[in-house]
């Protein structure tokens, strides 16, 4: 109780000195997922855009994790008590997106309240992962990123290697070497992401049919029973039985802490972990490169998708406040901001223009590795690089992590999880079809 | 003989309303919306519902994982009532005995008590941490290559060993408590009677200490399957994998994880019924066969 006193009162301060028109100013509210440092970005876009215009006041509140956050703000909704702006994950997209009359896609939102809006001027990779099937975008990219490959240069070094694989062949052919210098020559940190999604997108497979689920979700059936599938993984499987390769389970950090520790040569991981990286000042050098990709299935790689979240503007909200969001995502993308976020967190600029302006800083020659990201997002396109949208999609990873895992600790055939992944997924996605009638 | 009684009719009904509304509010409402939500495939939003019959149960049942985690559950409340149980009787009725510093002894015992469930998962994470966990590393020393969150077994016990950890004081309160009130002149009388500490145990002892055993029982089964969420949760951090799975949390993994509404609904129905048949199985059982004073 004292807490929220103390909060209330607190708020009121903030409100109050950052109030210096007393009057018709619009409030508005923003639920988001970030913690620790990545709060802290949040925090001071918040301030640095209230304090930049006097007609609105935005609150970002922290609702804990991505699902934690959706899950409030679809119990808010359906209590006509939504946000104004919500930030959803990935794997939550279709949800929402199924829901048409629960957000305002951000494209209508901006040209109604007179910003411009051009979808081209988003970096290609980003473009069209929260858009609808005519292409419009209906979520805001927000904190974008992508899997890339981070190598520990020291340790290729002593093994004898001045460059990381590029190929999953390459790698194969290196892996012996850095065990014998004694490491771990690779982990992953998220196997439905890194090697089943982004997967998909690197080889220019497709993921599940309706174009990827993109036309609706009526019909949409998940496509990962494939050879592609079957020969990575049961490679994947090979270099684990000889100590080429680590699992710690399908927690993100058991896995990357080896990397951390020094143990592991290269892991595969978020492109968002820069900043992490960054601050944890390891005792190594390092870099990162592009996720890998088998040579015997594209001769070259294709570029990947966007992973991270997205800010939805919830409807039912009076114009006032939708001015106020439109606002808000206007300065949100605006190329400042964008540079800042990128530079603090790691997490890709959204716009052509926000990279522009990286580069002109010289960010990229300071840290080349905040690079990688973004130009992976825009290597070659093809008809299946833009990402998945499937429904249930968090019960549909949860069986994935589960069957892969098994296989992984020898206890099913792959032939066996892929096939249950199969069943389970598509009963999940016919009945999320059923849910959206 | 007669019956006292209120002189008005309004009076009890009063006097029991804030009882009665409580008890709808918080629990024949949400289970009454629980039940209908069950026979529905609804949209996270709010936006329509198709009625789809039973297909939520039957999906449940056609299901070997909801099988596998229902035979979990089974083993997993049997290992945590039973050695929750156990250990703190053992501890009862060792501390019954103690004389010298029998305080500081009983309080160093019920500290755990204080600990949330959330903590006590943490702890559980950091003491079975995959690389550098005091007990990884104790148990490795017998060769056994302990991987909590990666393997299923070793995440079982894991979870076994902190919900049993947190639940033995409370135990150990209510049995030291038990023990005490076991008249002396019952005791003594069975010291003429019999040599044996333990035969005095399991003829003496034990049955007085039923009434307290079988509170206990109903309490801990409850506990074990409900209120062990907060440290299965902090272990396996949203993210089950392969990893061992109750019921109580796969609710919560389809229903508020997964927006999966009638799905979770029809789930939390087959638990109430559980619970249901559990605790008529407990009374017209167990109890009769339970001698209170």
């Amino acid at each position: 109780m004292t807490n929220l006193k103390k909060s209330a009162v607190l708020a009121a301060l903030a409100l109050g000195l950052s109030t210096t028109t007393a009057f018709a100013q619009t409030e508005i509210n923003w639920w988001h997922g970030m913690g620790g440092h990545l709060g802290d970005v949040v925090n001071q876009i918040a301030t640095d855009f209230n304090a930049s215009q006097d007609d609105y006041v935005i609150t970002p509140v922290f609702k804990g994790s991505y699902e934690e956050t959706l899950t409030a703000a679809i119990a808010a909704f359906r209590a006509g008590e939504q946000p104004n702006v919500v930030q959803v994950f990935d794997a939550g997209a279709a949800t929402v997106m199924g829901a048409a009359g629960a957000t305002i896609p951000v494209q209508d939102l901006l040209q109604d309240n007179g910003v411009d809006f051009n979808i081209e001027d988003y970096i290609a990779g980003v473009r069209y992962f929260y858009a609808d099937t005519e292409g419009k975008m209906i979520g805001m990219p927000f904190n974008s990123s992508s899997p890339v490959l981070y190598y520990n240069m020291d340790a290729l070094t002593a093994a004898g290697f001045d460059a990381p694989p590029a190929t999953y062949e390459e790698f194969e052919a290196m892996a012996p070497a850095l065990k014998e210098a004694g490491y771990i020559p690779l982990v992953q940190t998220h196997l439905p992401w890194e090697f089943v999604e982004n997967f998909h997108s690197r080889h220019n497979l497709p993921f599940a049919t309706n174009d990827n689920g993109y036309e609706g979700a009526d019909g949409t059936e998940i496509l990962i029973n494939s050879p592609e599938m079957t020969m990575h993984f049961t490679k994947v499987k090979e270099w684990l039985d000889a100590d080429l390769f680590g699992f710690f389970g399908t927690g993100w950090d058991d896995n990357q802490a080896h990397f951390n520790d020094g143990d592991a040569a290269m892991y595969i991981g978020s492109s968002g972990d820069f900043g992490g990286l960054t601050a944890a000042e390891l005792p190594f050098e390092w870099a990162s490169t592009y996720l890998p990709y088998w040579e015997s299935i594209t001769a070259e790689g294709y570029q990947t998708f966007i992973g991270g979240a997205s800010l939805f503007a919830m409807a039912g909200h009076s114009d006032e406040e939708n001015a106020a969001t439109a606002a808000f995502f206007e300065y949100l993308t605006s190329p400042d901001v964008q540079y800042m976020w990128h530079r603090e967190t790691g997490y890709v600029p959204i716009t052509t223009a926000a990279y522009e302006l990286a580069k002109e800083d010289g960010h990229y020659e300071r840290s080349p590795a905040a690079e990688t990201a973004i130009q992976q997002l825009s290597l070659q396109a093809g008809e299946n690089t833009r990402g998945y949208r499937m429904g249930f999609y968090v019960q549909i990873r949860d069986v994935q992590n589960r069957e892969l895992a098994r296989f992984l600790n020898g206890e099913t055939t792959i032939e066996d999880a892929l096939a249950t992944i199969e069943t389970e997924g598509n009963e999940l996605l016919s009945r999320f079809a059923q849910t959206q009638q | 003989m007669k019956r006292a009684g209120f002189d008005s009719r309004w009076l009890p009904i009063l006097l029991l309303l804030p009882q009665l509304s409580i008890i709808a509010i918080f629990f024949y409402w949400p289970a009454v919306q629980a039940l209908r939500s069950s026979f529905y495939l609804e949209d996270p939003f709010g936006f329509g519902a198709t009625f789809v019959g039973l297909e939520n149960y039957l999906r449940l049942f056609r299901s070997s994982e909801y099988l596998k985690n229902a035979w979990f559950t089974v083993i997993f409340s049997v290992s945590v009532t039973f050695l929750s149980l156990a250990i703190a009787l053992l501890l009862a009725v060792k501390a019954d005995k103690v004389i010298r510093g029998a305080k500081t002894y009983r309080t160093l015992l019920m500290w755990v008590y204080a600990v949330a469930p959330p903590v006590a998962g943490f702890i559980t994470l950091i003491m079975f941490n995959q690389r550098w966990g005091p007990l990884t590393n104790f148990f490795e020393l017998f060769g056994w290559d302990f991987r909590v969150r990666l393997n299923y077994n070793d995440t079982a016990i894991a979870m076994i060993i902190a919900s049993v950890w947190k639940q033995i004081p409370v135990n150990f309160i209510f049995f030291l408590s038990g023990l005490q009130s076991i008249p002396r002149n019952v005791v003594e009388a069975s010291m003429i009677d019999n040599r044996s500490s333990v035969s005095r145990f399991w003829t003496i002892t034990f049955p007085l200490l039923a009434p307290t055993g079988f509170f206990l029982l109903i309490t801990n089964i409850t506990y074990s399957l409900f209120d062990t969420f907060g440290t299965i949760d902090t272990i396996l951090r949203n993210n089950p994998g392969d990893n061992p799975v109750t019921l109580v949390y796969r609710v919560y993994l389809d229903g508020f994880r997964g927006q999966d509404i009638g799905g979770s609904s029809a789930q939390s129905v087959v638990l109430m019924v559980l619970v249901l048949l559990l605790t008529v199985f407990q009374f017209r059982l167990v109890e009769r066969r339970i001698h209170y004073n």
